[in-house]
């Protein structure tokens, strides 16, 4: 396991309330199983059993990793017919309870629909800190929780690598091209973590055992005070108007040694604006 | 992907379940991509063991109050299944040291040697062996030739023991053996007697250049004067012989499970293959002769499945489960054999090269019809069992 790359720093009040974190999971289909998309809205079926997405393990081991000392993490998820197999992942990995949000007025959703989904289910939370993945695994728009923020009006700093908190700022070191950069930001706010950059834990039996008394509260469109319109099909700003299958790979280029080898892949690169 | 198992998979309840796809998730991403080096080297996977350790796979059956995951003997075998689906030494690590290291003491100690030694075999960081085979002898476990004998308030120990699973690694920290402690009438009186790694007098031999299992712990241990407190006696005195029959019971549902994850990462392994790999202008896996061989695989690892998933139910519900424990790990054994042969020869030329998993699974198949009671030792006991006139 690698260092905990997320630690409290400065002294920490005593005065200071437990640690209220959210995390944003999304449950998608396996990706080790076939995908298929939808005949006639061109959207990925979503009608098997779904998981918890990698890029999310990520968030909830660095929101278990915050919360360890005093506080408590709180999954929020948006899914079709009421699945919770991805929750109950990060629930045995520790996570004290989860907010699913189902509804068949949300077929359709987009990622803003999406967002204003998960910022009302977010708000009942009442967090010190949102966590959200870069992006997802299957859609990977990278939009939902930049506009979660917006709705909620709360700061976000994107691509974390590290996190910590202290006196009622967060500061983070956000990746970059070249390195990172040092962010701080007051709570509560929105942070998204960067895949990779911690080590997700793998549930014990006795955390499985565990999840199964933790609450899921599982709520409606009609529940969070949305009106059915503002969401799903009906409230899509986007639309999906035709799928094409990705153009074959061409064949590579082979660069065969004649002492000038690592000029021509230089010039390559150059080409690719790589180097 | 896991199509194959999702059938039998619905008799397990959400507990259960979710831990098996846990382990599947961790053996498939974390030693699959790795497993094949250490075993070329023959080297011990002390960062994969302390992770299994993490997960609390050490820890499965026994009680919290032990360190243990309060989970129980169904949920070992589904995890020992699920590392052995991707690789049989980091099952045979994780059997031996729960099932033949942990579990005497758990079964047989006393309240002060289960709080020494359970909590830090459950977490992984200590690992426990169990020492019966001797050189001059393993299915004959009634003639052990070890001795120990009482000095003051110490054991003495003399003798050799072989094919000890677990025993010298770094992290190896007590070696349960059976010595002859005395008679009773004409029979020698066997005792268990823990002996502490590190003990004065004990040898742990270079380990075996064996055919499998590369990446487990095998030596031969000799015992030279090996004096250890009169408390190291695990349980009664004169009673290790019946007690380790008891652990070999359960046991053989364990190496069945274990055999059932080999089985079933062939019939993985081949239906990847087989739909990749093109011969006269069809993928193999379109020839009726080989579809034929890859359903008589999955036809075998689903009978043993269910015959080792039998045997733990009866094993959970406190009936007697002997004989289903020795059909389950005599069809388990056959079944990963049959597999390992019929999976190599559906590779082909590649399964005769040691870096692909099936020419592993090859290697690693046959010590399971030898193991923890060979085949005759199975058959003998179902016959026995049947109520068949004993010839001894
Ligand atoms: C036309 C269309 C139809 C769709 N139909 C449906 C549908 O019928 N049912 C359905 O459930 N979804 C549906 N979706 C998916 C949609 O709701 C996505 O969740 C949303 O578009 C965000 O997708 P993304 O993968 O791009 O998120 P990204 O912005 O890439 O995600 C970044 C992070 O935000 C968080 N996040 C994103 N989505 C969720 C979520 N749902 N729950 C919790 N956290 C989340 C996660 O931390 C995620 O890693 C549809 C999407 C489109 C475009
Ligand atoms: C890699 C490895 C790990 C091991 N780990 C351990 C361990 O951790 N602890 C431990 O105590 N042991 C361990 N063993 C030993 C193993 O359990 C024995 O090898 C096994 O029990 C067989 O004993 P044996 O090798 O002495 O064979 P033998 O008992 O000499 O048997 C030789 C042959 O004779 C047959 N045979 C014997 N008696 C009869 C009979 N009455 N009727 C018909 N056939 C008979 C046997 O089936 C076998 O085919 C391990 C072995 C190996 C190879």
């Amino acid at each position: 396991m690698s260092g905990a790359p997320i630690g409290r720093w400065g002294p920490l009040s005593g005065t200071i309330a437990p640690m209220n974190v959210v995390v944003c999971v999304k449950q998608i289909p396996d990706p080790a199983a076939p995908a298929a998309l939808d005949a006639q809205s061109h959207t990925l079926v979503r009608e098997g059993k779904l998981i918890l997405d990698d890029s999310d393990a990520y968030g909830v081991e660095m929101g278990l990793q915050l919360a360890a000392e005093d506080g408590e993490v709180t999954l929020v998820s948006m899914a079709p017919n009421g699945e919770v197999s991805g929750l109950r992942t990060g629930l045995a990995m520790g996570a004290a309870k989860a907010i699913l949000v189902s509804d068949g007025a949300l077929k359709g959703s987009d990622a803003l629909s999406t967002a204003k989904v998960l910022a009302k289910a977010i708000e009942r939370a009442q967090p010190d800190l949102v966590i959200a993945a870069t992006e997802s695994t299957d859609g990977y728009t990278g939009t939902t929780p930049v506009q979660i923020a917006e709705l909620l009006g709360m700061p976000s700093v994107t691509f974390a690598k590290k996190i910590s908190v202290a006196n009622g700022s967060v500061r983070v070191e956000r990746q970059t091209e070249a390195g990172y950069d040092e962010v701080e930001c007051p709570l509560p706010c929105v942070v998204t973590v960067t895949a990779g950059v911690v080590e997700p834990r793998y549930p014990s039996f006795k955390g499985i055992m565990a999840a199964k008394s933790k609450p899921v509260d599982q709520l409606t469109v009609a529940d969070l005070g949305l009106d059915a319109s503002s969401v799903g099909w009906a409230g899509a700003g986007q639309e999906i108007t035709g799928v094409a299958a990705a153009e074959e790979r061409g064949a590579g280029e082979l660069v065969v040694d004649e002492g000038d080898a690592h000029e021509r892949i230089v010039a390559f690169l150059e080409q690719l604006k790589l180097v | 992907m896991t199509a194959p198992v999702t059938g039998d998979d619905m008799e397990l309840d959400a507990e259960h379940r979710e831990l098996r796809e846990t382990v599947e998730r961790f053996a498939r991403t974390e030693v699959a991509p790795v497993i094949g080096d250490y075993y070329e080297r023959e080297a011990f996977p002390y960062d994969l063991v302390a992770a299994m350790g993490a997960m609390g796979l050490f820890g499965l059956p026994f009680p919290e109050e032990h360190g243990g995951m309060g989970g129980d003997y169904l949920a070992l075998c589904l995890a020992i299944e699920e590392l052995a689906r991707v690789d049989s030494s980091l099952a045979i690590t994780l059997e031996a040291g729960v099932g033949l290291g942990a579990m005497p003491i758990y079964r047989f100690g006393t309240d002060a040697q289960r709080q020494q030694w359970l909590p830090r075999m459950c977490s992984g960081e200590m690992l426990g062996a169990f020492g019966l085979t001797e050189p001059g002898g393993g299915s004959d476990a009634g003639a052990t030739r070890t001795t120990a004998r009482r000095d003051g308030d110490d054991w003495v120990i003399d003798g050799s023991k072989a094919f000890i699973t677990n025993s010298g690694t770094d992290i190896t920290g007590v070696i349960t053996v059976t010595a002859v402690t005395g008679r009773s009438g004409d029979r020698p009186e066997i005792s268990a007697i823990m002996v502490p790694s590190g003990t004065p007098g004990l040898a742990v031999a270079p380990p075996y250049s064996k055919v499998g299992w590369l990446a487990s712990d095998t030596h031969e241990l000799s015992f030279a004067g090996v004096r250890v407190p009169a408390g190291n006696l695990l349980g009664e005195k004169g009673r290790g012989y019946a007690q380790f029959l008891q652990i070999l019971d359960e046991g053989r549902i364990a190496i069945a499970a274990l055999a059932v994850g080999l089985a079933q990462g062939c019939v993985d392994e081949c239906l990847r293959y087989a739909a990749d790999r093109h011969a006269f202008g069809r993928p193999i896996g379109s020839y009726q002769a080989l579809q034929f061989k890859i359903a008589d695989m999955e036809v075998r690892t689903h009978v043993a499945r269910l015959a080792w998933r039998h045997a733990a139910r009866l094993l959970a519900r406190g009936v007697p489960f002997k004989r289903q424990a020795s059909i389950a790990k005599l069809v388990a054994s056959d079944a990963a054999m049959a597999n390992a042969r019929d999976a190599t020869q559906i590779f082909g030329g590649a399964g005769f090269v040691n870096d692909t998993p099936v020419a592993r699974f090859y290697r690693d198949a046959k010590i399971l019809e030898i193991g923890e009671g060979t085949s005759e030792i199975q058959r003998i006991l179902i016959a026995r069992d049947l109520g068949l006139p004993g010839g001894e």
